[in-house]
């Protein structure tokens, strides 16, 4: 019981790592994006393993789903499938230094992380109060209609603006001759 | 502690430098990359691999607040990529391309 959660992170860790790589050095964004999606199953997984399942199914339905949805919906739309050649033109300069700058700040991040006390405990919601609580969907949700609730409230005043916004910015202006004709000759 | 990291196998420390890894793989593609669709997935990446950390320091530290925060997280980061793309479908009806190497109207 406490050992499948383990191996099961170790399993998705290693997914989601291997498939992160793909999507960033695939050079058609079609095949990135769908290896995107494994990415993200593979976090839900990972949430899953570490007890935050409400989180896990969230991850599911928001980045798996909705936000990927979206992706997939502009590389059709805009037909951006073919193999990009970003890859060959990039100075091979740029492409060591954006490596090694990536590297370097992992190498920094793990030694931070093992030379630091990590300071387990501490907070209220341990796993007993979880599970006499109703488990982590019920505790999440009991939190987030009573402590979290103005929040919660601001986010629909945000998704409507970023709903309006995202359309008067898609929407093909029909007053502007100047956008409609290069539209039609590239 | 949480019980479902065992010390043995998965220590804390095991999990954030994955957490790490996976940014790292994020910035290293925003580094590189040229074409935009690819650059925002990397941005993707990157908030992903935050917000299990978060979630890694909440179940560290039993406090509910961490998964909180990533819920949050997540709604601001759905918002941020219809946004983003639609950014993206205005650039490409202007330039007809999704390379950043063309976007060269600021060019002196």
């Amino acid at each position: 019981m406490m050992e499948i959660p383990s191996y099961a992170f170790l399993g998705f860790s290693i997914l989601a790592l291997a498939f992160s790589l793909v999507t960033v050095l695939n050079r058609n964004p079609a095949s990135a994006a769908f290896s995107l999606v494994l990415v993200f199953f593979a976090f839900a997984g990972m949430y899953a393993a570490l007890g935050a399942h409400l989180i896990s199914a969230l991850q599911v339905v928001v980045y798996a789903g909705a936000i990927m949805v979206l992706f997939v919906f502009v590389i059709m739309l805009l037909n951006a499938d073919a193999p990009s050649l970003d890859f060959d033109r990039s100075h091979f300069g740029v492409r060591i230094a954006g490596g090694l700058l990536a590297a370097a700040l992992f190498v920094a991040l793990v030694w931070t992380f093992n030379h630091t006390s990590l300071m387990p405990g501490g907070g209220q919601h341990s796993p007993q109060w979880i599970q006499s609580a109703g488990g982590n969907t019920r505790a999440l949700s009991r939190l987030l209609f009573s402590d979290y609730v103005f929040p919660f409230e601001l986010t629909s005043a945000l998704i409507l603006a970023g709903i309006v916004g995202a359309v008067a910015m898609a929407k093909r202006k029909s007053g502007n001759p100047d956008s409609a004709s290069t539209l039609e000759h590239p | 502690m949480s019980q479902l990291i065992t010390p043995a196998l998965m220590s804390p420390a095991v999990v954030l430098s994955l957490c790490a890894a996976i940014f790292c793989t994020g910035l290293a593609g925003l580094l590189v990359r040229r074409n935009i669709l690819v650059l925002i997935m990397s941005i993707e990446l990157m908030l992903n691999s935050a917000n299990l950390t978060i979630v890694t320091f909440a179940q560290l530290r039993n406090d509910l607040a961490g998964e909180m925060t990533v819920f949050f997280v997540m709604v601001v980061a759905a918002v941020e990529s219809a946004v983003g793309l639609s950014l993206v479908i205005a650039l490409f009806r202007n330039l007809r391309t999704v390379d950043t190497d063309q976007l060269t109207e600021l060019k002196g």
